[in-house]
């Protein structure tokens, strides 16, 4: 199949880079005050170099605490979305995992909203108590995914693992229903914030998941021959000596890690997982040498654009983020599904 | 190399491996065979480590099996699946490079030269490498088989082990595999479904029925026609490769019922004389169409001149039989120059039913033993057909022993006619252009033997030295009534 122009033009990390900034970029410009190009460069080499300024305070103020820490958290979180879908899909053999299908993300959301609701405040974790319950969740329901897949079928169909996502997704929201029923007004919030959002975290939600960010990111990065030889399944990954259940986990953990901090500090964001590995795949292929940094990059570039679009669609309103990925990630969902029972049943 | 010790299994009750040993030596091309569920893929999975040991020991290169780190036995032991997990979106050369993976460090992974060549070498071995940059899903089964093969063989490893290697190919891929494991030198221990390619590649087999070792040992040791009946429940025939020292086996997948009635028929034209058997008889002859051994269902005996010549007799032969209506792969066909209405014919009961047909000229007569004097080499026809049909069962050893009783019986006759090689002026053995059918209906009375001094050998060297001397007495009448 020969490769288009655009397949191409797109299969480069200097184009990716590009593109990410550019995202970034407009992100930082577009909004409610119109930046220019040109004030943002100034105000972010004023405040990292201290050179000259004519843009004014008010301006660089937006800039700095309001669109820059805004974007910096949509681009990371997209791009530790990708980077679990890439993940998943490696591991499972699955084109149709991400973080959302599979119920992790709604696992993570519960761990979340537990923190809310109790008010839980672990004195040795610190702020980071909620990132760490949500992350442990994330690992739980995952290695329950896991186990519950395996139990229903040993050589776990595509669609499987899909209905196993549905399960959890139903049981996890009713929980957080519940939860949020019995705690009267105070949790209202939780549940525009369970569709996913960016707005209004500031710098110290930006500190809060990079840690995690970093340690998932190079836990996955480290783990991009043992992401390959599992696409062709544990067997062949046993057969040229990787050791599998030792692997596995570090990826599962790495994932969960990527998931649930992102879950924390931005609630569930759909689709990303899925959408962005699958494109990227058809720009590079499958090798996850390749298919790992431009997932990155793209994820990130895609999650600060489909933030652009929540924000400016209706405003002065702004809608949750996820609703934006989920009208994009859904009808692909539905095709890559129909394209694998249709590949399975000929 | 590989030395198993008293391996047992079991899936939960289910007990499938008992008390297996076997050894494979360095070097070794080890075929495992049995029927289905006798164990072979389990045993497969315990020496690859999918499954692990419960009793007994495996020993790979000195060491026990299970104190190897997975990356120590990659580099050690590789294996070909039977069923080829095949990852959307790779290219070859990416599936082949993952058999580097053991010999990258954990941390610091470094893509080396020595990788490269490697990878490349594996490529280039299983002819693949005008395609290493092709996309999986885009290769047929057997290349896909073929691109696994050289990520085994990208392992270097020391052992092969292959499940089923040949499975869902064709005959070609099949060969070109299996050529290409038994050129790598590598010990390769392989299941196998085929008993024949088994016996073509492997050195040494290993049957297993019911998860018991039957038999170990050679081929040639293994591939007789009880064991492989005790082993598979099949009836089979063993016989010789045609062109290498390897034994063969076929299967015999039914029985027909025995013909009592006419089993021969005779018609005399005015060229030919023509035998049609209702069933196709096994032949051992030395005619010029359709020699040696094979089934045949029609026999020609052509009348041809005295000056006929042709560069390629075998070609012409069969154009005429093809203008006669002859099926020439069912035929067995011969030539002579003797004037055909001189054909004797003669049959028996005793101790089997069985007929002779000789047709005899000596004008060319040899004597074998004084051959060595004579000075002329082309043979031209003149010569003593002889045809012996018989209803019964013979061993191919029969089938050699029947043409030896013939053959003495016609020199026999030739030496009591007195028949004179004109050269070297001694008694005729036989002619330059003799030729002799042992046609064998291979139903009812089995015969191991067929010499002369056994029942039927008496009766069949009886007939055909009468025949033989009628024939030739027939010859000297028509050769007198000539001149």
């Amino acid at each position: 199949m020969p490769k288009s122009f655009i397949q191409t033009f797109l299969n480069n990390y200097i184009t990716a880079s590009i593109i990410a900034i550019v995202a970034l970029l407009l992100g930082i410009s577009i909004g409610s005050q119109s930046i220019p190009f040109s004030s943002i460069w100034e105000t972010l080499l004023h405040h990292t170099f201290h050179t000259p300024t004519n843009v004014p305070t008010a301006i660089s103020q937006i800039i700095v605490s309001i669109r820059l820490p805004r974007v910096v958290l949509a681009f990371l979180v997209g791009a530790a979305l990708a980077l679990a879908g890439v993940a998943f899909q490696g591991l499972l053999k699955n084109v149709l995992a991400d973080p959302y299908t599979i119920g992790v993300s709604s696992g993570a959301a519960v761990g979340a909203v537990i923190v809310f609701f109790f008010q839980l405040h672990l004195s040795f974790l610190g702020r980071f108590t909620l990132p760490i319950v949500s992350i442990m969740f994330a690992l739980v329901t995952l290695l329950f995914v896991l186990l519950f897949a395996r139990l229903a079928e040993r050589n776990m169909g595509i669609e499987t693992i899909v209905l196993i996502g549905i399960i959890m997704n139903a049981f996890f929201g009713s929980v957080i229903s519940l939860m949020v029923a019995f705690s009267g007004e105070e949790l209202r919030q939780v549940i525009s914030w369970l569709m996913g959002s960016v707005a209004m975290r500031g710098w110290s939600y930006v500190s809060l998941f990079v840690p995690f960010f970093i340690v998932g990111s190079l836990g996955l990065f480290t783990h991009i021959r043992e992401l390959n030889a599992f696409s062709f399944g544990e067997r062949t990954a046993a057969n040229i000596g990787v050791h599998v259940l030792r692997k596995k986990l570090w990826i599962l953990l790495s994932a969960s890690l990527l998931t649930g901090a992102a879950v924390a500090v931005s609630g569930t964001i759909g689709f990303v997982g899925l959408v962005i590995p699958h494109m990227t795949r058809l720009i590079c292929g499958a090798n996850h040498r390749k298919l790992l940094p431009l997932s990155f990059l793209y994820g990130g570039a895609f999650l600060v654009l489909a933030d652009v679009v929540a924000r400016t669609i209706v405003a002065p309103r702004e809608l949750p983020i996820g609703v934006i990925t989920s009208l994009i990630g859904a009808p692909l969902f539905a095709m890559l599904l129909f394209k694998s029972l249709k590949r399975k049943t000929g | 190399m590989i030395d198993v010790k008293d391996v047992s299994y079991q899936y939960g009750e289910k007990q499938v491996l008992h008390h297996i040993s076997f050894t494979v030596h360095e070097g070794e091309f080890f075929g495992i065979l049995g029927p289905n569920g006798s164990g072979k893929t389990t045993l497969m999975k315990l020496l690859s480590r999918e499954l692990p040991l419960q009793q007994g020991n495996i020993v790979v290169c000195g060491q026990h099996i299970e104190t190897y780190k997975p990356k120590q036995y990659a580099k050690l032991i590789a294996t070909l699946p039977q069923h080829i997990d095949v990852s959307f979106g790779y290219t070859v050369k990416e599936m082949v490079e993952l058999g580097r993976y053991p010999y990258q460090s954990t941390f610091f992974p470094k893509w080396t030269e020595e990788d490269d060549q490697v990878v490349d070498e594996a490529l280039r071995c299983v002819t693949l490498a005008h395609k290493q940059h092709v996309l999986l899903e885009q290769l047929s089964g057997g290349e896909r088989q073929r691109a696994a093969l050289a990520r085994a063989l990208a392992q270097q490893p020391r052992v092969l082990l292959l499940d089923e290697p040949t499975n869902h190919m064709d005959v070609a891929q099949q060969f070109k595999l299996l050529n290409l494991l038994k050129q790598s030198k590598l010990t390769v221990v392989a299941i196998f479904h085929d008993i024949n390619i088994a016996s073509l590649y492997c050195d040494r087999l290993l049957f297993l029925r019911d998860g018991k070792v039957v038999a170990c040992g050679t081929p040639r040791q293994l591939l007789n026609e009880s064991m492989i009946e005790s082993v598979f429940d099949t009836c089979m025939k063993r016989h010789e490769h045609p062109v290498l020292p390897k034994p063969l086996v076929t299967f015999v997948p039914f029985l027909e019922q025995p013909i009592k009635d006419v089993l021969w028929h005779v018609t005399q034209h005015e060229n030919m004389v023509v035998i049609e058997t209702m069933k196709p008889f096994k032949v051992l002859s030395s005619a010029l169409v359709g020699g040696g051994m094979r089934w045949a269902t029609t026999f020609v005996n052509r009348h041809v001149s005295l000056d006929y010549r042709c560069d390629d007799a075998e070609q012409e032969m069969i154009e005429f039989l093809r203008q006669q209506g002859f099926d020439e792969q069912w035929t067995v066909g011969m030539m002579t120059a003797v004037d055909i209405r001189d054909v004797v014919f003669t049959s028996a009961y005793e101790p089997v039913r069985f007929f002779v047909a000789v047709t005899a000229g000596v004008g060319n007569a040899v004597d074998s033993a004084n051959a060595w004097r004579r000075a002329d080499a082309v043979a031209s026809p003149g010569t003593i057909n002889t045809f012996v049909f018989i209803d019964g069962h013979l061993s191919e050893a029969a089938f050699v022993q029947a043409l030896m009783t013939v053959t003495e019986a016609k020199t026999k006759a030739l030496y009591d006619k007195q028949v004179v090689d004109t050269q070297t002026h001694t008694i005729a053995t036989g002619t330059s252009t003799d030729c002799t059918v042992i046609a064998a209906s291979q139903q009812g009375t089995y015969y191991e033997y067929a010499g002369t001094i056994t029942a039927i050998g008496k009766q069949l060297a009886r007939f055909v030295y009468e025949a033989t001397q009628m024939a030739i007495d027939r010859y000297n009448e028509r050769k007198g009534e000539n001149r």
